[in-house]
């Protein structure tokens, strides 16, 4: 069966964001992007299914800015072995993207999409429940195991889930939506020879016209700022003033 | 009047009380509905509808909707929301799982984790980690809504009289099936309602000083424990005590972080804590540009010593 993964760029979580002065959004000019942390996993998890040979073919795609190809070539080179770049300069909220990903599943026919289960820009945590709901296929959220019992006609996958309290697991006929969270597994980094040789891996580009999906935004963005700012206190000396100070506040 | 129809996060016998923080979210909009949707869920239905501000109270009892599969509860909340306006769910793992699903399958985006409602379709939502606040309008006929519990106050648990109707819906979509739970039972206050919570990082080494570092000073203070995310991945605790952009988001009138360095993802969980209290033997340590309270001191000398002064 092949699996899509849909992989999104995005600020490097390592940069500290900074909002833009007009209150517009945030400020990415010259800010290092890369793939959204939970969809390298994501790449990983689908990677290791194909190694396994549950898999029998692995497809990245991203809608986003032509530079999202980058983040395609950094799929390919983690082993996935084509990759669809859907282009639009528009900022594509979850429905939209949800509706763009359940029009490909419907070409492709994937046995299972693993999606990063929240992206760390907009920290929506919706398109996979989504694209599950629009593919009228279930889903295995927040995902810290994923296993594979026989194959897209009858078969199933188990997903372990990080749940409130704790863990749980779900049994979910195929084909199906999982979405990653942060334990699921290491990603592994692509090495020079991948990456020379995913410049060669076939990336078929696309628009959102092209599946007929209107990306129009639902949601107006009014305004953007920084979060009441927390200034840094005092040190103390000692455990003593710690101990004064948990007295004072009424904890001790 | 808008008519609010909120989710009611239980566990088929308790009341759980983020839905009291999502009531106050949903008062805020409207009249506000619960749906009990559980199996065996009586004593749940009793709680909800004795929880203030609560016009009605809406039952949907079947062993389908017992593990809050998202395939099975989306459905029938979409049908009951017909009759209303808008949906609002806790941002819990239950919220986050079907929330999106109700959403799609109205055809309409949804709001994530909002932090304040501003107007009638105008919401506050944190984005990169909570390190910018965005101020949205949706634009959507129907409103599909999870809040942040640490933006609402808990609306009173009693003090309501709501009138209880049993409902059903289409049952179980067949598409999936729960297997089973590893729930990590404690005795201590559950972390995102604890008064104090006292966090350990990547600096507890293992499980067991964990265990004889953290818990003790927990103890002392009755306060809920956390974790940083390294603390989790490295086993020393269990991935419900993970608290941050991926974790649990936290807002006690006390937050002490014990060998937490304090990135932004961490941050992210607990920053809107009413005091902050780090321990850290790094005076450069990040978490110290946010605490309002800083030791700089060795955790394995200062902590025992904090225990025996308490
Ligand atoms: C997509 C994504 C999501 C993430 N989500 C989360 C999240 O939800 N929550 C989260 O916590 N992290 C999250 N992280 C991870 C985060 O970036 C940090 O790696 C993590 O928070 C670090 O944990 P730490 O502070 O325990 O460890 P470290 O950064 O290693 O810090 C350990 C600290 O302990 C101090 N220390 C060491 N020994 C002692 C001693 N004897 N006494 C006193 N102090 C000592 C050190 O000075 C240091 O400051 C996420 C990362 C990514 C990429
Ligand atoms: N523009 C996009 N292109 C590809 N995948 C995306 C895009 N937006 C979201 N996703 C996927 O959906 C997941 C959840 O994103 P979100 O719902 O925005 O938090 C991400 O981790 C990606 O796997």
């Amino acid at each position: 069966m092949k699996i899509l993964v849909p992989v999104k760029r995005v600020i490097d979580y390592n940069v500290r964001p900074r909002v833009k002065q007009d209150g517009t959004g945030v400020d990415l000019a010259n800010v290092k992007m890369s793939m959204n942390p939970f969809d390298e996993i994501a790449v990983e998890e689908a990677v290791r299914l194909k190694e396994k040979g549950v898999a029998t073919e692995v497809i990245a795609v991203s809608i986003g800015v032509a530079k999202a190809a980058d983040t395609l070539r950094t799929a390919l080179a983690m082993g996935a072995d084509r990759a669809i770049l859907v282009q639009t300069e528009e900022t594509v909220e979850p429905l939209a993207v949800a509706k763009i990903l359940k029009a490909i599943a419907a070409e492709e026919e994937p046995g299972l999409i693993v999606l990063g289960k929240q992206a760390i820009d907009d920290d929506s945590n919706q398109t996979g429940q989504m694209l599950a709901a629009l593919w009228g296929r279930p889903q295995g959220t927040f995902a810290s195991k994923v296993e594979v019992e026989g194959d897209i006609n009858g078969g199933a996958v188990l997903v372990t889930r990080e749940v409130d309290g704790g863990l749980e697991t779900v049994k979910l006929s195929l084909p199906a939506v999982v979405t990653t969270d942060l334990r699921l597994n290491e990603p592994r980094f692509a090495s020079l020879p991948n990456i020379m040789k995913a410049k060669s891996k076939p990336l078929a580009q696309k628009t959102p016209e092209d599946y007929g999906v209107d990306i129009a935004p639902r949601l107006k963005v009014l305004k953007v700022a920084e979060p009441a700012g927390r200034a840094a206190g005092v040190k103390v000396e000692s455990v003593d003033a710690l101990v004064a100070k948990l007295k004072e506040l009424g904890v001790a | 009047m808008t008519k609010v129809l909120v989710w009611a996060e239980h566990d088929n016998a308790t009341l759980k009380e983020a839905t009291l923080h999502a009531v106050t979210a949903g008062a805020q909009l409207g009249g506000v509905t619960l749906l009990v949707a559980g199996a065996g869920v009586a004593a749940v239905a009793e709680a909800a509808k004795q929880v203030a501000g609560v016009d009605a109270v809406l039952v949907a009892d079947d062993a389908a909707y017992g593990a809050a599969l998202a395939e099975n509860v989306a459905p029938l909340i979409v049908q009951l929301l017909g009759d209303f306006d808008a949906f609002v769910a806790p941002a819990t793992s239950h919220g986050k799982n079907i929330a999106p699903r109700v959403a799609a399958l109205l055809d309409v985006a949804q709001i994530s984790d909002i932090l304040t409602v501003e107007g009638p379709k105008t919401f506050t939502r944190p984005i990169y980690a909570g390190n910018a606040i965005a101020t949205v309008e949706s634009t959507d006929a129907k409103l599909v809504i999870t809040a942040r519990t640490t933006g609402f106050a808990k609306a009173a648990a009693t003090g309501g009289s709501a009138a209880v109707s049993p409902v059903s819906g289409a049952g179980d979509a067949g598409l999936s099936s729960f297997v089973g739970a590893e729930v990590a039972a404690s005795e201590r206050p559950e972390l995102t309602s604890a008064r104090v919570v006292v966090s350990g990082g990547r600096a507890l080494k293992d499980a067991e000083t964990f265990a004889s570092t953290i818990y003790p000073l927990a103890d002392k203070l009755g306060a809920g424990v956390g974790a940083s995310r390294a603390a989790v991945d490295a086993g020393y605790v269990p991935n419900d005590y993970q608290v941050g952009q991926t974790g649990k988001i936290v807002a006690p009138e006390v937050y002490i972080a014990v060998g937490i360095s304090g990135a932004i993802q961490h941050l992210a969980g607990m920053k809107d804590s009413k005091t902050i209290i780090a321990i850290n033997k790094d005076e450069d340590a990040p978490i110290f540009q946010i605490a309002d309270l800083g030791l700089v001191a060795d955790l394995y000398t200062a902590v025992p010593e904090l225990v025996s002064k308490l």
